[in-house]
């Protein structure tokens, strides 16, 4: 376990995506619309391209170069031209905290 | 099922049949000797790297997995419709129950004097891509004639491999095709940094062989010597496959909105293709196009399985040169005017029709910055929708919201 602090939960709109590097990693935090938080691993399984700059509707992250989409709950590749599933990591939010366990 | 021609459309299509549950015989017959793979890249990240194999849709792992017999450097000449067996020149015949043509296209020729000549090139091959790169070394001089996508991702890669490049236009400006002029003044601008000679409004009067390199005559009078020449005038749908086996084409492999031909057993999809298009008012257009031709290949294998989907996706295009990113959603023929939303980094038209329909959109900037917008755009003119002009405009006006109103 290695919680570590992501962003304020106000710093992303629900239905929303944003950018949280660690180190030399980086991942995608999702506000999602019953407010309930989700990270996964911030690069497209496809060619690397930064899903924090992708839409997100409901519950599917599409990335902003090619329109892959995950389901960023479980991390799940939704279909051509991604196949291959994103990992994800667990989230908790505490005192208006969004806290990711980067493993 | 046999799906000829293994590009984009033609391996998506396969894999979709398998996606789909067939569980019979998928024949994939491609005229090239690698696996199916990706085009885009050829003229962005196969020039600036120095890969010797292109960048694969469907390796042989996965062509094995999903059970997709590629037939490699096979090229389809006739179909026997009445019997329906697919020939090809090899000599070997395929049978099918359904079958997909997606032929794709290949490069438009000069129709001048002389565009036949040993150094004058084209790309639309991993090929045609390694026999431009090759010539792509320091104080190479290269002309590109054409100031579309292809052109101009070809001068952003020659200049970035240290090349003189000129790039001559027949049209008042580049990107004369569906982006605003706005756009073009800004790709033109970034191509001016690099040093890039831009020349446009200049007709092309023909070609000649010199001792080191080859001369563009312009009409004007005007020889640009170089080392090589790049031809990228857009590309013709490959349709020969289509018409000796006697299919309507008109524009490309005629087929109606469920991309199925006059024959209910042959469909079309991709660059080869003509289509009518629900969302500009049922014209038929063909589509040069990634995603397109991505989506009619899914679509297809949908309908060859005895579907009756209609394909409406909205036209989706992109380019990138140099750090920056166009994407363009939407056909903007309808378009009387033009919205401008100032993102800082990027910029972002959108095109409305008299009716106050969106009917196109269009960016440019870093692609995080813009892509977002624009698929947002897509989706508003999918929906036929009309925004209102001021929000547009305003970058403190979510699309998002603009989308749910």
């Amino acid at each position: 376990m290695a919680w570590v602090r992501a962003c304020a939960t106000d710093e992303i709109d629900e239905e929303d995506v944003a950018r949280f590097d660690q180190g030399d990693r980086t991942f995608a935090i999702y506000h999602s619309p019953e407010d309930a938080f989700y990270a996964t691993d911030g690069l497209c399984t496809h060619q690397a391209i930064h899903l924090a700059d992708g839409l997100v509707m409901d519950h599917t992250i599409e990335c902003p170069k090619h329109n892959g989409r995950f389901d960023y709950r479980d991390g799940k590749a939704l279909g051509a031209p991604v196949c291959v599933n994103l990992r994800t990591y667990p989230v908790k939010v505490e005192d208006g905290v969004v806290l990711v366990d980067v493993g | 099922m046999v799906v000829v021609g293994a590009g984009e459309a033609g391996a998506r299509a396969a894999s979709a049949l398998r996606e789909r549950g067939y569980d019979g015989l998928v024949t994939l017959v491609g005229d090239e000797p690698h696996a199916p793979y990706e085009r885009p890249p050829l003229s962005k990240a196969v020039m600036a790297s120095d890969d010797e194999a292109p960048p694969v849709i469907l390796d042989e792992g996965k062509l094995a997995a999903q059970r997709i017999a590629h037939l490699a450097g096979a090229r389809a000449t006739h179909i026997d419709r009445d019997a329906r067996v697919l020939h090809l020149a090899d000599g070997r015949d395929l049978p099918y129950a359904k079958l997909l043509i997606a032929t794709g296209a290949g490069p438009r020729r000069l129709p001048v004097p002389g565009a036949d000549g040993p150094h004058v090139l084209t790309l639309r091959t991993f090929a045609d891509a390694l026999a431009l790169r090759a010539r792509l070394v320091p104080g190479c001089r290269l002309t590109v004639v054409g100031g579309g996508f292809i052109g101009l991702e070809v001068a952003a890669a020659a200049a970035a491999r240290d090349c003189a490049v000129t790039l001559v236009e027949a049209a008042p400006r580049i990107l004369m095709r569906g982006v605003p002029t706005a756009v073009a003044d800004r790709v033109a601008r970034r191509h001016l940094a690099a040093g890039v000679d831009l020349r446009t409004g200049f007709g092309i009067a023909g070609l000649e062989a010199r001792p080191n390199g080859v001369a563009l005559l312009l009409v004007d009078g005007t020889q640009i010597l170089s080392d090589a020449v790049v031809v990228g005038i857009g590309a013709v749908p490959e349709t020969r496959l289509a018409e000796a086996s006697g299919l309507a084409v008109e524009n490309g492999v005629r087929v109606n909105a469920q991309l199925r031909t006059e024959d209910p057993n042959i469909f079309a999809a991709g660059d080869c293709c003509s289509f009518p298009h629900p969302l500009y008012g049922g014209r038929r257009i063909r589509l040069e196009a990634w995603r397109n031709a991505q989506n009619q290949g899914a679509l297809a294998a949908a309908n060859m399985l005895g579907g009756s989907e209609a394909y409406a996706a909205v036209p989706w295009f992109w380019s990138d040169q140099y750090d920056e990113t166009l994407q363009v959603a939407g056909l903007s023929d309808e378009a009387v005017d033009t919205i401008e939303r100032d993102l800082g980094a990027g910029r972002l038209f959108f095109c409305l029709a008299a009716d106050g329909r969106l009917v196109a959109a269009s960016g440019v900037g870093p692609n995080g910055v813009i892509a977002r917008d624009i698929r947002l755009a897509e989706m508003m003119i999918a929906r036929r929708a009309c925004p209102d002009r001021v929000a547009l405009a305003s970058p403190s006006v979510k699309l998002k919201a603009l989308l749910a109103a």
